[in-house]
């Protein structure tokens, strides 16, 4: 499924990056059924840990399917939101707040 | 990309049986999940392979949950592996964090010895929280602390991981002291420039 490849080309899929499929009609060739498993899981924004639970393939294994699938232009990725490196105030308030209101 | 939300995550670490598991799924808004990376002994560092010449495989398994702040803000927490062989796994884990709660079972205080030590060294933000379990003894945080040698600034609190109301307390706790720690910097650096 991954042909052999054991790393994606680039180091963007953070475990908590998030993924959405694109709106694009799905391609019906070149892709492996795990493919389309994960292109079901991401209709709705779900993290790259939260795929590999659902799919229950290694967090490895699904990294190189984004990789072929934002390849295709089959999903978006946005990656999350680094508290520690910027912090900011803003971020660490609304997360306060959330936290009460649950 | 705007449909897309922001996710920030918040690690839970201690001892094997602390309740990290059970802290993330009092919170979790969805079942606490399972990931698993399968990692070769080359990337295991120094531990008990060392000697075995060919490649081994392990898997590290990591559970977590999630918790919607808002329409544009989702929070993960990650339960640590509990093994000192995958302290390489908390360095994925720990990159970005908001900061960790370090939780501490007074039956095995010295359980979580080293996961202060990991984030001491590497400057994340935590707190201690000890899960008070049914029949354990009764300790007073300042107790605690002075048994963990904690820096006067930590905070350390008594919950009970089971409960939901007391969980969403240690991780409000985390947050404003990981708000408080960044305002005091900004303003010294602002001292400094003055």
């Amino acid at each position: 499924m991954t042909h052999g490849r054991t790393r994606p080309s680039s180091d963007s899929f953070d475990l908590i990056a998030l993924v959405v499929a694109a709106d694009v009609p799905m391609p019906t060739v070149g892709l492996e059924p795990e493919h389309y498993v994960v292109l079901k899981l991401a209709r709705q924004p779900i993290s790259v840990a939260e795929i590999a639970a659902h799919s229950d393939l290694p967090v490895g294994v699904v990294r190189i399917l984004l990789d072929d699938l934002r390849a295709a232009g089959c999903v978006q990725v946005k990656a999350p939101m680094s508290v520690a490196k910027m912090p900011n105030t803003r971020v660490l308030r609304a997360v306060i707040n959330g936290l009460r209101a649950l | 990309m705007d449909e897309i939300p922001y996710a920030i995550k918040i690690l839970i670490a201690g001892g094997f049986g602390a309740g990290k598991t059970t802290m993330v799924g009092s919170v979790s808004e969805i079942e606490p999940l399972r990931t698993e990376e399968v990692i070769t002994a080359e990337s295991v560092g120094i531990d008990d392979l060392a000697g075995v010449e060919e490649k081994t495989t392990t898997t590290v398994a990591m559970d977590f949950g999630r918790i919607t702040l808002n329409d544009g803000l989702v929070l993960y927490l990650f339960g640590t592996p509990g093994q000192d062989r995958f302290w390489f796994m908390w360095d994925e884990l720990s990159l970005g964090a908001v900061g960790a709660v370090v939780l501490a079972d007074t039956r095995r205080l010295a359980d979580c010895f080293p996961s202060i030590d990991y984030f001491e060294q590497r400057g994340t933000p935590f707190i201690v929280a000890v899960n008070c379990f049914d029949g354990a003894k009764e300790y007073k945080p300042e107790d605690v602390r002075i048994a963990l040698d904690l820096d006067d600034h930590v905070p350390v609190l008594l919950c009970d991981a089971r409960r939901r109301e007391s969980s969403k307390d240690v991780l409000i706790n985390l947050v404003e002291y990981v708000l408080q720690r960044f305002s005091g910097e900004l303003e010294n650096t602002s001292e400094a420039m003055a």
